[in-house]
């Protein structure tokens, strides 16, 4: 026991001495915003997770840097999953990177709360005009931030399936109606191939359920705010369409066509036969094309009365109010909006070009392409997240209300609940004027 | 630093050598409690009264406006916010069920393990494995191990002969509770295993024999030996298991984020989730201090309940 | 449910008729252990699997057993996504030296409460203890305000320079914790079990308080050391919310903050149980090379609460 007790101090003070000499080794603190040195800048990005899209960041910055001698930016990479508390944090101690990417709808909260500086892009190789609209993020007549890339939310299933079963493929002309849909995973469920014909990707969390699962909502009629001006979510968010479409949705996981939280992996689960129809985002399609080959089928989003609608609104590059180098972060910015950049990032990301002249130069996205239904479901069904500095408190607000009427809580009462809540917070902050 | 306190005791007291020397005993105290004290102020007193502080303004994680004083209207808001009751209702569920199963399980196990053959050492430490492995590892090991066609339901399944077919353990608001609490118990029993072990070291042996002579079986001996033995383990078992069961948010944090239908929401995860993800900072130190306010109550209810009756 | 004590003791039973008394209890012991051990063993067995295969596996003993496809493949794929070492080293300097400092620190301020003889030790006893009752999560946001105001002594070359703002340091993820009142109230209930003559004797021939302190009570505490050492080291080693908030370096971070690398947009179940092995099975070599220390220093904390 006390020999125990003595190696055991021994070991400590030897990892001790080893961990005072790595101390010693390891760099001291990086200081962003305020360096030492004021040409050096920092670039925050969420991808540390993502060697595909991080490669591509990478790329940009060792291209700026051998372009020119007078800055220098330098990567820090987080997770995405703790990328907006990270930035919260480093916000409230003004401690903040000039350079960084933001969540597209949670840009307007940013730029208001004073995160964010307004930009100023002229003189770069792509034109802001060219850029698709849901690429863009303004405030208040401002822009903000821009990204190279948008994301299409879509649906795949495999056309040997749909054929067998007699069900029609939908077009981007004449989508699925809400009928139609019902139908076709009735019919699914009834051929008994399918324990859950359908997969919707219930099993994520945080902003991947309003940019799902509230385009649905605004494709029944509802929203999750009167955008009018932005002051009440009470109709929008608890109307009679808004029921309607918790009514449906709790209904999918009743009638058994979907799980009420999903795997983990929902693409792999729809890859190996799990489910029939997959509602996912275009960033699965070379993948899955890749798998399926011919028989993969990208069907446009079903029209649930008021049209078929997706989420718009991808990552976005911004530079940050503290930023005490915004003539080089600007610099920066400009020189990643060559052409060659918005093809590098769509292709690693399997995402949606930003603009026509980069989406020319990917094969699938040319016209006539595979994959032109995205760009072009982007261009006409895409709805921006409510552009106000509420969303992120709207956001964890619809994400619960949405989990909780999957999982049987009252269509009705849960929704009016939530307006409640989005309608009492914005009293609360006047409004978010200022 | 001491030393010089001394030398300055020394020369400023000649004359009394009694009050010298308790001088000097309270200046070394003082040195030696310093360095905890002042590392306490620093990381913990202070922000602690900047939370709350905070309870009473309008004050947000973002915001172009400076935050200013708004009075008692955050906790109007608490007590009118349903969910905030469910928390509370949910805190109190968890550590009303864990704080008697886990100290009891843990006594059994420890009165298990506590014999004289061989292998106590293999098991005891075999139950303590989960105790140093890491709550978000465990909370998401068994996150894995509870889907609905999971290893547990499988488990259950082959258990039964295929009659039981186990629930959607953390999608059912009826189970989802319940299922963490049994991974708590499961990973902090061990802890308390070895504390209650501890205990029963201390009894002893001759007041077993005593017992076993004059007739005692086992469970007389229980009763009147080892549980009167046991007295101050109880005390310190007790109050360590409750103060963390109050605590509890990592396994909801990672598990359920509260849900299904606020199943299995609780008072520290409401003032994350309204501090960081919904950025209402003041909210968030509302929900604090009231919680804050509770765990005193209860600590102190069960410092009198089990205080030593001289 | 009491049974009334038989007045006859029980003849000592033979030997074959004791090993048959004894099977409820082995077995009872076994089948536990078996409930312990599943879910960890379980975890080291899918990391070496592939995702189709732990999934396959489930309905099987195969879940736990090391048969079928196993590679290192999951732990290629996270040293490719995750700078393990890397974290593995901060965690462990972290680590170490806070619970080297809380050992000082906390044992210090342990001794002066409960040897000395001073007004309001009674009161900054249960101050100190009372501290327990508050989560860290509650308070964490105003304590990143507040540390990145705190000032810092740098050392340029021979000059001094104050600095402002502690993010992005090993101090930030390290002095918040020194100080522990669970780690003082420890060493308190241990140095109350030490008898006070000896304290007194030491007096008699000319002991110094410090020296006490070093010479006759640390050294006889080494179960409460190791008890505080270890209680130290696993939430120092666990701690999760904290860096997420204050290190924005990633060179900085620490074993923990490596999992969300893991939940981004494609799930992999293997990776996530090889990383999770990766940061449990140091802890567990740890415990189970020291478990005697570990359990039975554990054990004298909960002695005469």
């Amino acid at each position: 026991m006390r020999s125990n007790a003595r190696r055991l101090a021994g070991t400590s003070v030897a990892i001790l001495t080893a961990a005072a000499v790595l101390a010693g080794c390891a760099s001291g603190s990086t200081g962003s915003g305020s360096g030492a040195d004021a040409d050096t800048l920092t670039l925050w990005t969420h991808n540390a997770g993502n060697a595909d899209e991080y490669k591509v960041v990478q790329k940009v910055v060792d291209d700026f840097n051998a372009s020119q001698s007078k800055y220098k930016v330098k990567i820090q990479a987080f997770p995405q999953g703790s990328y907006n508390d990270a930035v919260v944090a480093a916000a409230a101690a003004k401690k903040l990177p000039c350079i960084l990417d933001a969540d597209g709808p949670n840009v307007p909260n940013w730029a208001w709360g004073g995160y964010l500086a307004p930009l100023d892009l002229s003189g770069s190789e792509t034109a802001v005009a060219d850029q698709l609209p849901s690429t863009v993020g303004t405030y208040n007549d401002k822009l903000y931030s821009f990204g190279h890339y948008d994301v299409a939310l879509t649906m795949f299933a495999r056309k040997s399936v749909l054929q067998e079963h007699n069900i029609r493929i939908p077009t981007l002309d004449k989508p699925w109606t809400k009928d139609e849909f019902d139908a076709a995973l009735a019919t699914l469920k009834a051929g008994g191939k399918f324990e859950q014909p359908l997969e919707m990707g219930t099993g994520g969390s945080g902003e991947w359920w309003p940019y799902a699962y509230s385009p649905q909502l605004q494709s029944f009629g509802g929203d999750l705010i009167d955008r009018s001006d932005y002051k009440s979510a009470k109709d929008a968010l608890d109307g009679p369409e808004a029921v309607a479409w918790a009514t449906w949705f709790r209904s999918l996981v009743t009638k058994g066509y979907m799980a009420q939280k999903g795997g983990a992996s929902p693409n792999d689960d729809f890859l190996n036969g799990k489910s029939a129809i997959e509602w996912d985002g275009s960033w699965d399609a070379a993948k899955n094309a890749a798998k399926l080959g011919d028989d993969l089928a990208i069907l446009p989003p079903v029209d649930l009365g008021k049209g078929p609608k997706i989420g718009g609104a991808s990552w976005q590059w911004g530079m940050s109010n503290t930023c005490s180098n915004k003539a080089g972060a600007q610099e920066y910015l400009k020189f990643s909006r060559k052409t060659q950049y918005f093809v590098d990032f769509a292709k690693a990301t399997g995402t949606i070009p930003a603009t026509a002249g980069a989406a020319a130069q990917i094969p699938g996205y040319q016209p006539g392409g595979p994959y032109e239904i995205f760009s072009q479901s982007a261009r006409k069904f895409a709805v921006v997240r409510p552009v106000t500095p509420a969303y992120p408190f709207i956001s964890s607000v619809y994400e619960k209300t949405a989990k909780d009427i999957l999982a049987g809580a009252d269509p009705q009462k849960t929704l009016s609940q939530a307006a409640d809540q989005i309608d009492s917070n914005l009293k609360t902050n006047n409004y978010y004027a200022g | 630093m001491t030393t010089t306190h001394l030398q300055r005791a020394r020369t400023r007291h000649p004359r009394n050598p009694q009050a010298a020397v308790r001088r000097r005993e309270r200046l070394t105290a003082a040195g030696m409690v310093s360095p905890a004290v002042l590392l306490l102020l620093v990381f913990f007193v202070i922000p602690v009264v900047l939370a709350f502080a905070l309870a009473f303004t309008n004050a947000r994680l973002i915001s172009p406006t400076p935050a200013h004083f708004v009075g008692l209207q955050n906790f109007k808001l608490l007590f009118q916010d349903p969910v905030f009751f469910r928390s509370l209702l949910n805190t109190f569920i968890f550590a009303a069920v864990v704080v008697p199963l886990q100290a009891g399980l843990a006594l059994a196990l420890a009165l298990l393990v506590n014999t004289k053959v061989g292998g106590t050492n293999f098991f005891r430490t075999v139950y303590f494995i989960p105790v140093v492995t890491s709550m978000v590892v465990v909370s998401i090991v068994w996150t894995f191990l509870y889907q609905k066609t999971g290893l547990i339901n499988h488990l259950i399944n082959t258990l039964t002969f295929g009659h039981v077919h186990g629930p959607d353990w953390l999608n059912d608001p009826s189970t989802a509770l319940p299922a963490i609490i049994f991974m708590s118990v499961w990973q902090g029993v061990g802890f308390h295993m070895v504390i209650w072990l501890s205990g029963l070291q201390t009894i002893p042996a001759d007041l077993h024999e005593a017992a076993a002579i004059d007739g005692a079986d086992r469970w007389a001996q229980f009763r009147y030996v080892t549980w009167p033995g046991l007295r101050a383990t109880r005390t310190f078992v007790l109050i360590t298991i409750t103060i963390d069961a109050l605590r509890l948010f990592t396994q909801v944090n990672v598990m359920t984020q509260g849900g299904p239908l606020d199943s299995t929401t609780t008072v520290v995860y409401q003032a994350v989730h309204a501090g960081y993800q919904q950025q209402q900072t003041a909210y968030a130190s509302a929900i604090s201090l009231v919680f804050f306010v509770i765990v005193l109550a209860v600590s102190l209810i069960q410092r009198f309940l089990t205080r030593e009756k001289d | 449910m009491a049974t009334t004590p038989s007045p006859h003791p029980a003849p000592a039973p033979s030997r074959p008729r004791r090993t048959l008394r004894r099977l409820p209890g082995h077995l009872l012991r076994s089948v536990l252990a078996l409930a312990f051990a599943f879910p960890i063993v379980f975890m080291l067995i899918s990391s070496f699997k592939p995702d189709q295969q732990i999934f396959a596996d489930l309905g099987s003993i195969r879940a736990f057993l090391p048969v079928g496809d196993l590679s290192l493949n999951n732990y290629t794929a996270v040293f490719d996504r995750v700078p393990a070492a890397r974290f593995l080293i901060n965690s462990i300097v972290i680590s170490a030296v806070t619970v080297v400092l809380g050992i000082v620190v906390n044992s210090l301020a342990a001794f002066a409460l409960s040897r000395m003889r001073w007004p309001g030790r009674k009161a900054l006893l249960m101050l100190i203890i009372a501290t327990l009752i508050v989560p860290f999560e509650t308070f964490a946001l105003p304590l990143v305000w507040w540390v990145n105001k705190l000032p810092w002594l740098e050392l340029h070359g021979f000059q001094l320079a104050l600095t402002e703002g502690w993010l992005d340091t090993y101090r930030v993820q390290i002095l918040p914790f020194v100080a522990n009142a669970f780690s003082i109230f420890l060493f308190h209930q241990y140095f109350q079990s030490i008898p006070k003559e000896l304290d007194e004797a030491a007096r008699i021939d000319g002991a110094s308080w410090f020296g006490i302190y070093r010479r006759i009570i640390m050294p006889l505490s080494g179960p409460a050391v190791a008890t505080v050492a270890i209680l130290t080291f696993l939430p120092m080693w666990n701690s999760y919310l904290w860096p997420l908030m204050v290190v924005q370096d990633e060179n900085l971070r620490p074993v923990m903050v490596g999992i969300q690398y893991f939940f981004q947009l494609n799930v992999s179940w293997g990776q996530i149980m090889a990383y999770s092995s990766l940061i449990t099975v140091p802890v567990l070599a740890l415990f189970l090379a020291f478990q005697r220390s570990f359990i039975n220093s554990i054990a004298s904390s909960g002695v005469k609460g």
